[in-house]
């Protein structure tokens, strides 16, 4: 009888005393865990790219119910995410900020941009840059190795066949991936709505720019003597628009005689302020 | 207290559990990453060899002997080892929410490490008293973690070294253990 009873009683007293003890440490060290957090990680995109700021989605949920995140925070959501985090929260939630997308501001394709070297080296665009500065006339350029394609998670970036990335503006959600990974910063994130940019990034001189690419700024103000609403100006050789003033009128894209300012037909947007009829 | 000194460091260092006893490598290959974590896991694993330690010893000589159960010794330590690893896993959550998200999966882990369960059992085998048995486990544990950071250290720098693809990650890292273990048995003279 004792030989099965003793043993049945000691294990049955240890895993009594230890699971009362295990019971009572629960108690004592536990944490709490806001139940909302794991309800927004659950919504969130998962693909932890950091354009909200925090480190990774679960630690931009902390931060939203820390009320140290806005609830339209998460930019790959938009305004779906956005929504429904502010359900979760119990707020109203503040309108998402315009949607931004990759704009690459490059043109310089094997058509119009000269090499100056062979590179045969690893098919990566930092690389190729570490290499005395890759194997583009112009080291402002586009390296066309196609790093950012490679990095995009939602695969709306593709190089076209003349190597220059395109972005796919519906497929964008601006998670700034590329504009990380690019080591000639040629790729900014711009309002979607906005569609007049000027697609190069050469500060050098008009000389130097024309040396090597037929399509670059030359900084000949043309477009800043063009545009009625001082959206465009050229500051180190290189027109820069404004996008708080642009309407997207295209005016500059007229009179530009390098082509490099390029207008994706978006719709005019005329701001508070703004005299509509200056362009017709 | 030379015999005691002799203990600790036969434990820790030239019977060393990772590198001559070759136990518990699951966290020696998993959390050898990062100096950082590989050093909390030491920690942790030390922490659990010396309560558990203590704790198995007295269970075996006041519970288990008196009553002749020594045959539920496996089962019993494994119970202690179970239940000290929630514990460790609760207090890190508490009080270290980093580190026991570094950690990971490895932390309840802990549980099925063998070096722990090695080390209560061997206790008993070689009918050490209890200042002893704290001793090796203390020992044991810092041998343990000795080894950890050796090799986290080693991988961190493998990490940027140039070498052919097939070696990375595992394959560099099971050759890396082989040869320290060789290092390591030097210590026993033979």
């Amino acid at each position: 009888m004792s030989l099965i009873a003793v043993p049945l009683a000691v294990m049955g007293g240890l895993g009594l005393v230890f699971g009362l003890g295990l019971a009572f440490a629960s108690r004592k060290f536990a944490v709490d865990v806001d139940s909302r957090i794991s309800e927004i990680i659950d919504i969130l995109p998962g693909i932890n790219c950091g354009a909200c700021g925090s480190a990774g989605c679960a630690a931009f949920a902390e931060d939203v119910v820390a009320g140290k995140q806005r609830t339209s925070g998460c930019v790959p959501g938009g305004e779906k995410v956005a929504q429904m985090v502010a359900s979760i929260m119990g707020v109203a939630g503040d309108p998402a900020a315009e949607r931004k997308v990759a704009q690459v501001m490059c043109l310089g394709d094997y058509e119009h941009a000269k090499l100056r070297s062979r590179y045969d080296g690893l098919m990566d665009c930092r690389a190729a840059a570490g290499a005395s500065g890759g194997p583009k006339g112009c080291t402002y350029g586009c390296i066309r190795l196609g790093s950012c394609e490679r990095v995009c998670p939602f695969g709306a970036i593709k190089l076209n066949s003349q190597g220059i990335p395109v972005v796919d503006e519906s497929i964008c959600t601006g998670c700034n991936k590329c504009v990380e990974v690019c080591p000639r910063n040629i790729i900014e994130l711009r309002p979607v709505s906005m569609g007049v940019h000027v697609r190069c990034r050469s500060i050098e001189r008009g000389v130097e720019v024309k040396k090597w690419c037929s399509i670059g700024c030359i900084g000949c103000m043309r477009c800043v003597k063009a545009c009625p609403y001082d959206a465009i100006h050229v500051i180190d050789n290189l027109a820069r628009v404004d996008y708080d003033k642009c309407t997207n009128c295209g005016k500059c894209v007229e009179v530009c005689p390098v082509n490099v300012i390029v207008n994706q037909g978006k719709r005019i947007v005329i701001r508070e302020g703004q005299d509509a009829s200056l362009i017709q | 207290m030379k015999e005691l000194l002799l203990l600790f460091l036969s434990a820790a260092i030239i019977n060393n559990f990772l590198l001559t006893r070759f136990l518990g490598h699951c966290p020696f290959l998993g959390v050898s990453k990062e100096v950082g974590t590989s050093f909390g896991m030491g920690i942790a694993t030390t922490f659990v060899m010396v309560m558990s330690g203590i704790v198995t010893w007295l269970l075996n000589h006041y519970v288990l002997v008196p009553y002749g159960l020594e045959y539920l010794q496996t089962i019993v330590f494994i119970l202690t080892i179970a239940t000290l690893v929630q514990f460790v896993e609760m207090v890190l959550k508490k009080h270290i929410p980093a580190l026991h998200r570094a950690l990971g999966i490895y932390l309840p882990l802990i549980t099925t490490n063998c070096a722990v369960l090695g080390l209560a059992v061997m206790a008993v085998r070689e009918s050490y008293t209890f200042i002893e048995t704290v001793v090796f486990a203390l020992g044991g544990g810092v041998g343990f973690s000795l080894a950890l950071l050796l090799m986290a250290g080693i991988r961190e720098d493998l990490r940027e070294t140039d070498m052919p693809e097939a070696f990375r990650g595992a394959g560099v890292a099971l050759i890396t253990a082989g040869i320290m273990a060789m290092a390591f048995m030097g210590f026993a003279g033979f």
